[in-house]
């Protein structure tokens, strides 16, 4: 199977979603008004609330979304082989995240800018609320956790990335500076701070820096862990202009360079997919494909996550309510455009089905560093440069997403335990440092309790945290079908959306319970009660809250 | 042909000045629109506590800068009713000093 095919197929059906689909969507369901007066006119303030250029507004939504999750949950899941990843990617993106992105904007804009956790204690009810906010406690938790786990993972195996990704932070650092004092225009920044993060990608292969294997009792992979916290608990207690809005400006341009590069090189040596189009022959441990699949690959197809952007930042900033259709839902079609190349990286990139093979041999075991080997593999053979550099570009690349996430989730997991201890008049947990401290305590644990010591099996969470991830998306999904419901608009194109992920997070769920206790894995074995909990009110939520919205219709129609 | 070279009004300079513009423009908005809130915020964390500073002789505390806040008092005074609203004052904290 020619990659470049896969590439077209796939580009083609997401276009088609965009030009079609949403357009329907927006025409007929959400029914968009170019004269309503969105929340960036009516409460204009020129700090939260700004109309903005939808091309723009698109850049930032775009840049929020698109993180290192795209990237590590399609390249687990192809061990099932390509085909349903790549089914799930596009339908997803399609039918499950457009909608989704879209429809929170929408949603939003219609309420004020409220956000989602604010809109699921409005329109379904307060009790839903609080299961809003364990849900994003429990996301936050095991972000933080798993992708600390997969950049240690990252500089493990790429030592030539280990200069240029923390270089990367001295970059931002000084062109945070540059910016903040005014010492250089942006667009002199932009060229300066690129070509500085690519000197250093360049001068990575020739100063590999490597852990040694262990250092006072510890494995080098779980030192990384350490330094990993360490540093995100120092960026997240600095202001924002400082490291975080710069890093995230870099991340946004490595992302273009990155997605321009990756397509680029498939067009150019067209390889071929080596992986089986359905694995009939997957490693022993490897879970059932249905339900694990919809799960391993959250952002991609579908991810509660985006909700948060989308009702956070982006529906205070829509110029116009037409706008949201481009913004959200081209905003979900570029993420799965990331996650298109990140499962041809993982499954052309190599020589043969030995080598695919020898890469994925245990489930967990392929994820980003194949994604790195097998892009780097069709950049050093497409675009002729040195395979070491283009390994370097791309761990590069995933790190400083990863990381990114990292700083910006320890931050909003500090706020929230700086909430509680409003809520539970503790004054010590409204302290930055002690909630940070708390915050970083509880992802150590996780990471080191999910797979022993060495931090190496933290991977196990992966599908843990993509459940945690539906459930959250699952949750918008009924905020916006309650309101269509009220509006007496046809509910069944977020329904069923709803309905497919709630089936399949629960049954993904029970399965993984029995995986956790066969293997006498009683800290994940807990965890997952703790989510399969939350599943099952957020079910009951749904049901109750369609039930309630559909009485009060009959009610008022008979009235 | 000359003079307008001369003169800065060179089409394609113009266009290509233009262009500049608009990518600056962009950049800019792109770099600051998602922080926007996030500074203004902790801006006018810094700023509450100047403005307890400018305040503090009249509501008993004693600042050894008095002589010179006393200047910014009318220069601050618009900002003043945000102030107490946002400290959780519903009047104004001041008994000599009315606001609303």
């Amino acid at each position: 199977m020619s990659a470049i095919v896969l590439l077209v197929l796939g580009l083609a059906g997401m276009a088609g979603g965009y030009f079609v689909y949403s357009k329907f969507i927006a025409e007929k369901i959400y029914r968009l008004d170019p004269d309503f007066k969105t929340p960036a006119h009516e409460y204009e303030d020129g700090v939260d609330f700004v109309p903005t250029n939808r091309f723009i507004l698109w850049g930032h939504h775009f840049t929020s979304v698109a993180g290192a999750a795209p990237i590590v949950g399609p390249a687990i899941a192809v061990i099932w082989g390509w085909l349903p990843a790549f089914l799930w990617v596009v339908f997803g993106t399609i039918f499950f995240a457009g909608v989704h992105d879209f429809g929170a904007i929408w949603a939003s804009v219609r309420n004020k800018a409220k956000s989602v956790g604010a809109l699921t204690g409005d329109v379904v009810g307060s009790r839903a609320r609080s299961i809003f906010m364990i849900v994003i406690f429990l996301v936050l938790l095991m972000v933080n956790a798993v992708f600390a786990v997969v950049i240690a993972g990252l500089m493990m195996n790429f030592s030539s990335a280990v200069v240029p990704v923390w270089g990367a932070i001295l970059v931002a650092l000084i062109i945070g500076q540059l910016i903040y004092r005014r010492m250089l225009s942006l667009p002199a920044v932009s060229v300066i701070g690129v070509i500085a993060l690519y000197a250093l990608i360049g001068l990575g292969p020739s100063v590999p820096l490597q852990m040694p294997a262990e250092v006072a009792g510890l494995s080098g992979n779980a030192v990384w862990i350490l330094i990993l916290f360490g540093y995100a608990a120092i960026a997240s207690l600095l202001p924002v202009w400082v490291l975080l809005q710069p890093r995230d400006y870099i991340n946004g341009l490595q992302l273009f360079i990155g997605l321009i590069v990756l397509y680029g090189a498939i067009l150019l040596l067209n390889p071929s997919v080596v992986a089986p189009m359905v694995n009939s022959d997957v490693p022993a441990g490897t879970p059932s494909m249905l339900p694990l699949l919809f799960v391993t690959i959250a952002c991609g197809a579908i991810s509660g996550f985006h909700g948060l952007v989308s009702s956070g930042t982006t529906s205070k900033q829509l110029n116009k309510e037409t706008d949201a259709r481009f913004v959200g839902y081209f905003g979900a079609v570029g993420e799965g455009m990331l996650a298109l190349a990140a499962i041809l990286a993982a499954t052309a990139g190599f020589a043969s089905l030995a080598d695919w093979q020898a890469m994925y041999t245990a489930f967990g075991a392929g994820g980003v560093n194949a994604f790195v080997e097998g892009g780097a593999f069709m950049i050093h053979n497409g675009l002729g440069l040195p395979e070491a550099t283009a390994a370097t570009l791309l761990t590069v690349m995933a790190a400083l997403f990863a990381g990114t996430t990292m700083d910006t989730g320890l931050r909003l997991q500090r706020y929230i335990f700086q909430e509680w201890g409003e809520i539970y008049q503790q004054p010590w947990m409204k302290k930055s440092a002690p909630a940070t401290l708390l915050a970083v305590g509880s992802c150590l644990l996780l990471a080191f309790g999910a797979g022993g010591a060495d931090g190496t099996g933290g991977m196990i969470i992966w599908p843990l945290f993509g459940t945690t991830n539906q459930l959250l998306a699952g949750l918008t999904l009924l905020v916006i079908t309650v309101m269509l419901v009220r509006l007496r608009r046809p509910m069944w194109y977020t329904l069923v959306p709803l309905c497919f992920l709630l089936v399949m997070t629960i049954a993904a769920l029970l399965m993984q319970l029995r995986t956790f206790f066969n293997d006498g894995n009683y800290f994940l074995l807990f965890l997952d009660i703790v989510v399969l909990i939350a599943a099952i009110m957020v079910a009951m939520e749904c049901a109750a809250a369609l039930k309630r919205a559909r009485t009060e219709m009959a009610e008022q129609g008979e009235g | 042909m000359h003079d307008d070279h001369d003169t800065g009004h060179d089409p394609r300079r113009e266009k290509i000045r233009a262009w500049l513009s608009q990518a600056r423009f962009f950049a800019e908005e792109v770099y600051s629109s998602r922080y926007r809130g996030a500074i203004a915020r902790a801006r006018r964390d810094e700023d509450d506590l100047f403005m307890l500073l400018v305040f503090s002789e009249m509501m008993g505390v004693p600042n050894p800068a008095a002589y010179y806040t006393l200047e910014l008092q009318p220069l601050l005074l618009e900002r003043f009713h945000d102030w107490h609203k946002r400290m959780g004052m519903e009047r104004s904290p001041l008994d000599h000093f009315r606001c609303c």
